[in-house]
């Protein structure tokens, strides 16, 4: 089978520092891929250069068995959603424009949307449970709001992929169980293909069934969350004491950051 | 789901149909109001055809008064265009030829040819031309490097070109003896008398190509304002339509500077006002830029020919007065 994302001997650099060394790894289609690593380990670069917005200067991305380089922007923008990091909200559209800007990569380039795109914001929408808001502007919506309407966006575009880099952040516990329960519907119920990059192991443990270990541009570790979340694995991506024990829900390991004053019962 | 918004096609004919009323009511009163006669209610027998078109007062209608309304029209359209397509470029609400030293550039290149004693055009244009674009490219330089949401250093770096363009102006002023002196001044304020058919000529077949390229891209406009990535992403060659954008804006703003002089603030006032009454959808308001800018300038225009009891001021005058405590406003709401 095809696998959505094929990468190989990818290399990247900004100027003459280098980002991403030699990465190679597939993901398959369907998947819930987790990409997790300490601060600038280049999870945000692997993930642009993944959607095609930075171009690698060694290796190849192939997207659905075909190179990023032989689409075309729009017809990418039809396989692949992005969720960035940060959507900006000063400039005051509303919920129901913003979604319906998905559309865009399906829209001739004087094209008007048609009953059609309406309707399938409006499917969007109800997926994520944003209907109620479509006149709402966007600075009038919480961080959690805001974040299922941009997810809103991503499937107006009907993608293949859906990529997204730390939704989670800054919302509370609910929210966070809210968008990640909304993405793996997503996937079960669409077949989509979730690529994701988080700071929070555990949740990734929860939802992930493949992830990618990054540091410093390099691949520590990649596989299912058990193979992965090992103390060795972790303790030399991040450098620092964890307690790593068994998840009482799911099988999967369970991650504890150690205080200070904690430290002498686990040394051995 | 409230999907009650009329579809954008019907608010976009609603609001252009409307709009153009407004043109022409103001063209009306363009035409038929001045310093001296003849006054509306004469002026209206002519527009009308129930005047003999070969008297005087049909004579001042059609030969004086028509094309510096036609002109006022396209100068308020050009600029509340490029207010609005750099406002949305730069993402910064207070972007505007005028105060990024866009005009400023034009200027210098204006009078530079018409000092170096060149035709209107294309020598003159062609310099105005090149000013503009340079001045646009010193700013962007200038204001590189910082943080996108440090809205001030873009302004600053204008304000800074435009004290410089000012100091050029005035110095080829200062070795300026002949009887043009009068005329550059005013031109510097803004000046829509000078006003002819052949002038217009070159701007009637320059904008309209111009004003439908940029409303192409209008839906790439839309994407920019949430940000360049999110552009990227939705498969727009970003890079490539904000280079086409800058230029087009550039070249139509210069086109206007060679005609009307430094007109300011117009593209400052018309998209906000837009901005505030439709939204921020780019498909409906350009269209309403280009023909609420165009009206709104026509009324200026009005203004300053009938309000000083003998002569006129120039429009830029009228224009600032309106416009530049309005830049205050903003500057301060943005601070809050």
């Amino acid at each position: 089978m095809i696998p959505a994302v094929r990468v190989e001997n990818l290399g990247v650099s900004y100027g003459k520092r280098a980002i991403l060394h030699n990465l190679s790894f597939q993901i398959p289609n369907g998947s819930f891929f987790i990409i997790i690593g300490p601060n600038s380990s280049g999870k945000t670069t692997l993930l642009k250069t993944m959607a095609g917005v930075v171009k690698p200067q060694q290796g190849v991305v192939e997207i659905l068995g075909k190179p990023l380089a032989d689409y075309a922007k729009k017809t990418l923008a039809q396989k692949i959603a992005v969720v960035p990091q940060y959507t900006p909200t000063d400039v005051p559209f509303k919920v129901l424009e913003v979604v319906l800007m998905g559309r865009s990569p399906h829209l001739s380039l004087a094209g008007l949307e048609q009953k059609r795109d309406l309707e399938i914001a409006a499917a969007a929408m109800a997926v994520t449970r944003v209907d109620h808001l479509a006149d709402r502007r966007l600075d009038q919506l919480s961080g959690g709001e805001l974040q299922r309407v941009v997810i809103a966006r991503a499937l107006c575009q009907q993608p293949r992929l859906i990529m997204l880099d730390e939704p989670t952040a800054s919302l509370d516990l609910a929210h966070q169980v809210n968008i990640m329960d909304l993405l793996e519907g997503l996937r079960e119920e669409r077949g989509l293909t979730v690529i994701m990059i988080s700071h929070d192991v555990n949740l990734a443990a929860m939802y992930g069934d493949q992830l990618l270990l990054l540091k410093e541009g390099r691949i520590v570790s990649l596989g299912t969350p058990r193979q992965v979340l090992t103390y060795a694995e972790l303790e030399q991506a991040y450098d620092c004491m964890l307690l790593v024990d068994d998840n009482p829900l799911r099988d999967v390991p369970r991650v504890t950051l150690v205080p200070k004053k904690f430290r002498h019962q686990l040394d051995c | 789901m409230n999907l009650h918004q009329p579809p954008l096609l019907r608010r976009l004919v609603s609001i252009s149909v409307l709009l153009t009323l407004l043109l022409l009511v103001s063209a009306v009163l363009g035409l038929g109001l001045g310093s001296a006669p003849p006054q509306l209610v004469e002026s209206l027998g002519v527009l009308f055809g129930q005047a003999d078109p070969q008297s005087m007062t049909a004579t001042i209608i059609w030969r004086l008064r028509l094309p510096r309304v036609l002109l006022a029209a396209l100068v308020g359209a050009t600029l509340s265009l490029g207010g609005l397509v750099f406002q949305a470029l730069l993402r910064n609400p207070l972007a505007e030829p005028y105060i990024l030293g866009v005009s400023g550039g034009s200027a210098v290149g204006a009078i530079l040819g018409i000092l170096l004693g060149l035709a209107p055009f294309p020598g003159v244009a062609l310099l105005a031309f090149v000013g503009s674009m340079a001045t646009l490219l010193l700013v962007l330089i200038l204001a590189a490097g910082r943080a996108a949401s440090q809205k001030g250093s873009l302004l600053l770096a204008g304000v800074m070109v435009n004290a410089f363009c000012s100091a050029v102006i005035m110095f080829f002023i200062s070795i300026t003896q002949d009887a043009r002196l009068h005329n550059i001044i005013y031109w510097l304020m803004g000046d829509l008398s000078q006003a002819s058919p052949d002038r217009l000529a070159l701007l009637l077949y320059l904008l309209p190509p111009c004003i439908v390229l940029i409303f192409l891209l209008a839906r790439p406009l839309n994407l920019l304002a949430l940000g360049e990535e999110v552009a990227m992403y939705m498969g727009i060659n970003v890079k490539t339509v904000s280079y086409m954008l800058l230029v087009i804006t550039s070249l139509m703003v210069s086109a206007i500077v060679c005609q009307s002089g430094l007109v300011g603030f117009v593209g400052l006032v018309i998209p906000h006002l837009l901005r505030l009454l439709l939204g921020p959808d780019h498909r409906l308001l350009i269209p309403a830029c280009v023909l609420g800018g165009g009206s709104y300038l026509v009324l200026c225009d009005l203004l300053s020919r009938l309000l000083p009891s003998q002569g006129e001021m120039p429009v830029g005058v009228i224009t600032a007065i309106i416009g530049a405590p309005l830049f205050i406003l903003l500057l301060q709401r943005g601070r809050g």
